[in-house]
C-alpha cells in the first residue's frame, strides 16, 4: 500500500515539477494562437500573429542573423573545443591542471559581467560593438561546454584505443582521423549542439556586443517588449522555444545514448 | 620475429620505484610469462617493452636494435589489451587489417593477409561484422589475428585471458600455445593467474615491488623457488623449518645451506595413521582440522606445532576412516623438500 501511495506522491511531485516549468511557456504558446491582442479569454484560434510575423522584416532579419551567428559560432567553437580537449587528454605540460580548472568559472561567471567584461575588452582593443565581437563573444561562451562534453567522451576507453593504434604503427595523425575522431564523434556532435544553444539563446552578451540596427532576435525581442507587448513576440518565441528544445532533445540523446554501436 | 633483452632497467614513477634494476632476457621465439601481484611491475614492464613508458636507465634491445628511444609506432610489435581495444567503429577485418594499411602493403596483400589471420583464429567467416556483434572469445581471437597480422618482432599481450570465464579461459590457454606455436612469434604476456603462467610459458619471471625475485622456466621455478615469496606465490608452500616434538623428525637434502627455509608442496605430503618407516623421509604429527572432497582430489588442513600445513593428493590415497580432530601422521621424500634461500 505505501508503495503505491509514494509512487503516487511521486508522479504527483514529477507533474508539480513539470507544470512549474512550463505553465508559462505554454500560457504564452497559445496565447500566440488567440486572436486576441490583449490576451482577451475567450480563447479564438487563429493565425493572424504568424502571419504578420512572416511579413515582419525587423524580426526576420533578426532571426537569420541569430542563425547565422549561431552557426559560425558553433563551427569555431567545436573545432577549437575538440582540438583542445584532445590536447588535453594527450599531453601533460606545466600548467595543465591550472587551465583545466580555469575552463570552468566562465560558465559560473554571471554573463552580465562577462558581457561587461567583454565589452570594455572590445572598445580596449578596437574592435568595438558589431557582429565579429558578437560571434567571438559567443565562442568564448560556448568553448567550455564544448570541451567538457568532447573530454566526458574522451575519458572513457579512448586511451586504450590510441595505444591499440599506435602498437600497429599509427602515427599520430592517422591515430587522431581514424580512431579518436570516430570513437568521440557523438560527443563532438553534442558540444556543438551545446554551442548552438550557447550562442541562439544568448542575450546579455548579443545585446551588450550587438549594434543597434544589427540586433539579434534575443536582443530584438527585448526592445520591442519594453515598447510593448504584442502577440507577434509571443509567436516568434514559441517557434524559438520549439527550435530549442528539440536541438536540447538531441544533444541529450547524443551525450547519453550516443557512440556505442 | 626476435629475441628481445631487458637490461638493469629502471622506472619512478614520482617516489615510486615502479621497476628497480630488472633484468630479463626473452630468447627468440619462446612463450613468456611476467607474474606477479598487482602493483608487481609486469604491467609496467610490458608496456617498457612496447614503447608506452619510457626508462629512467637500463636498455631494451628487439633484435640488434637497441629501442629505448624509438616510440611505440615505430618499434615493430604486435599488442593485445586486456580489453582488447577492437575499434568499435570498424568491422572486424578492418580491426585486423589497421596494421597493414598503415604500412601501405597494398589493396590485394591487405585482403591475403587478413583472410589468414582470420582464418588461423578461426573467424574466417566473421570479417563483415562489427566487434559489438561478437562473443568475448571471438573478440579475444579478433585482437589476437589483429596484433600478430603484421609479423611483428614480437607480441605482447596484457592479461590476454582475464576478462575470460573460466571454461572459457582453458580453451583460450590451449589455443593461444597453438597459435603462438604456429607462427614461432617471441610472445610475452602479463598475468596474475600462475596456473596460466605454468601452463603456457617456456620461462616465468616472477615481479615483486618492482624487482625480479625469479626468471626461469616454470619447473626450475617451482622446485627452487628463489625465495620465500616465488615459494608461495608460484604453487603453495608449507613451511617446515622449525618442526619439533612429538616425533618429528625432518630432514634437510643434503645439499642445504645452513639458514635456508625448509618447504614442502601440498601435492608431495603422504598422510597415514600410523608412524611411517620408510628411510628418506621426514615426517611429523598433526591434528587434521578440516578435510574437504573435491571429485578425483582432496585437500586436508592440518596443525602441527602451531603451524597449519595443506596436503593435497588423490582422495583415495587418504586412509578412509579418519575424522576432523584425529592426530595423524605427515610424511615426504626428503628430496621433495624445497629449500628456500633466506
Amino acid at each position: 500500500m505505501s508503495g503505491t501511495f509514494l509512487s503516487r506522491l511521486g508522479k504527483l511531485w514529477l507533474a508539480c515539477i513539470l507544470f512549474f516549468l512550463y505553465a508559462p511557456i505554454v500560457v504564452m504558446a497559445v496565447m500566440s494562437f488567440n486572436s486576441s491582442q490583449y490576451y482577451q479569454l475567450p480563447f479564438e484560434f487563429s493565425l493572424e500573429w504568424y502571419e504578420k510575423l512572416a511579413s515582419n522584416t525587423e524580426i526576420i532579419d533578426a532571426a537569420t542573423r541569430s542563425v547565422g551567428i549561431a552557426m559560425v559560432t558553433t563551427v569555431i567553437a567545436t573545432i577549437l573545443g575538440t582540438a583542445a580537449s584532445i590536447a588535453l587528454f594527450r599531453f601533460e605540460f606545466r600548467g595543465k591542471r591550472f587551465l583545466q580548472v580555469m575552463l570552468f568559472p566562465p560558465i559560473a561567471i554571471p554573463w552580465l559581467i562577462t558581457g561587461t567584461a567583454m565589452l570594455i575588452f572590445f572598445f580596449g582593443v578596437g574592435l568595438g560593438r558589431g557582429t565579429p565581437s558578437v560571434i567571438i563573444g559567443h565562442v568564448a561562451l560556448a568553448l567550455p561546454y564544448v570541451i567538457v562534453v568532447v573530454s566526458a567522451r574522451l575519458a572513457t576507453f579512448a586511451a586504450t584505443l590510441e595505444e591499440a593504434a599506435r602498437s600497429m604503427g599509427a602515427d599520430s595523425w592517422t591515430v587522431t582521423r581514424r580512431v579518436t575522431l570516430p570513437w568521440i564523434s557523438s560527443g563532438i556532435i553534442a558540444g556543438a549542439l551545446f554551442a548552438f544553444a550557447v550562442s541562439f539563446d544568448q542575450f546579455v552578451v548579443s545585446y551588450f556586443l550587438s549594434e543597434p540596427g544589427d540586433s539579434t532576435l534575443p536582443v530584438l525581442i527585448y526592445t520591442s517588449i519594453r515598447k510593448g507587448f504584442t502577440p507577434e513576440i509571443n509567436a516568434i518565441s514559441t517557434i524559438i522555444i520549439v527550435i530549442s528544445m528539440a536541438v536540447m532533445l538531441f544533444a541529450a540523446r547524443f551525450s547519453k545514448f550516443g557512440g556505442e554501436r | 620475429m626476435a629475441e628481445v633483452s631487458v637490461q638493469n632497467i629502471t622506472k619512478s614513477f614520482g617516489r615510486l620505484k615502479a621497476l628497480n634494476d630488472v633484468t630479463m632476457d626473452f630468447p627468440d621465439g619462446g612463450f613468456f610469462a611476467l607474474l606477479g601481484p598487482s602493483g608487481s611491475g609486469k604491467t609496467t614492464l610490458l608496456r617498457a617493452i612496447a614503447g608506452f613508458i619510457f626508462m629512467d636507465s637500463g636498455t631494451i634491445r628487439i633484435g640488434e636494435e637497441s629501442v629505448e628511444n624509438v616510440p611505440v609506432e615505430k618499434r615493430d610489435i604486435g599488442m593485445m589489451f586486456q580489453n582488447y581495444a577492437l575499434f568499435p567503429n570498424m568491422t572486424v577485418a578492418d580491426n585486423v587489417g589497421f596494421g597493414l594499411r598503415v604500412r601501405r602493403v597494398g589493396a590485394a596483400e591487405e585482403r591475403r593477409r587478413i583472410g589468414e589471420a582470420l582464418d588461423l583464429v578461426q573467424l574466417g567467416q566473421h570479417g563483415d561484422r562489427k566487434p559489438h556483434q561478437l562473443s568475448g572469445g571471438q573478440r579475444q581471437r579478433v585482437a589476437l589475428a589483429r596484433a600478430s597480422v603484421t609479423n611483428p618482432r614480437v607480441l605482447l599481450l596484457d592479461e590476454p585471458l582475464s576478462a575470460l570465464d573460466k571454461a572459457l579461459r582453458v580453451d583460450m590457454q590451449f589455443e593461444l600455445k597453438r597459435i603462438q606455436r604456429e607462427i614461432g612469434i617471441t610472445t610475452i604476456f602479463v598475468t596474475h593467474d600462475q596456473e596460466e603462467a605454468l601452463t603456457l610459458s617456456d620461462k616465468i619471471g616472477i615481479l615483486k615491488d618492482g624487482k625480479m625475485v625469479q626468471a626461469g622456466p616454470p619447473r626450475e621455478v617451482y622446485n627452487n623457488p628463489a625465495d620465500l615469496f616465488a615459494a608461495e606465490f608460484l604453487g603453495e608452500a608449507n613451511i617446515v623449518t622449525g618442526l619439533a616434538g612429538d616425533g618429528a623428525d625432518i630432514r634437510a637434502p643434503d645439499a642445504a645451506a645452513s639458514g635456508a627455509i625448509l618447504a614442502v608442496r601440498p601435492e608431495n605430503i603422504t598422510i597415514s595413521k600410523d608412524e611411517p618407516q620408510a628411510d628418506a623421509i621426514s615426517k611429523c604429527q598433526a591434528l587434521l582440522e578440516r578435510r574437504v572432497f573435491a571429485g578425483a582430489m582432496a585437500t586436508c588442513i592440518l596443525q602441527s606445532n602451531g603451524k597449519t600445513i595443506k596436503v593435497i593428493s588423490r582422495d583415495q590415497d587418504i586412509p578412509q576412516d579418519i575424522a576432523e580432530g584425529d592426530k595423524l601422521w605427515l610424511n615426504w621424500p626428503v628430496e621433495k623438500t624445497l629449500l628456500v634461500p633466506e
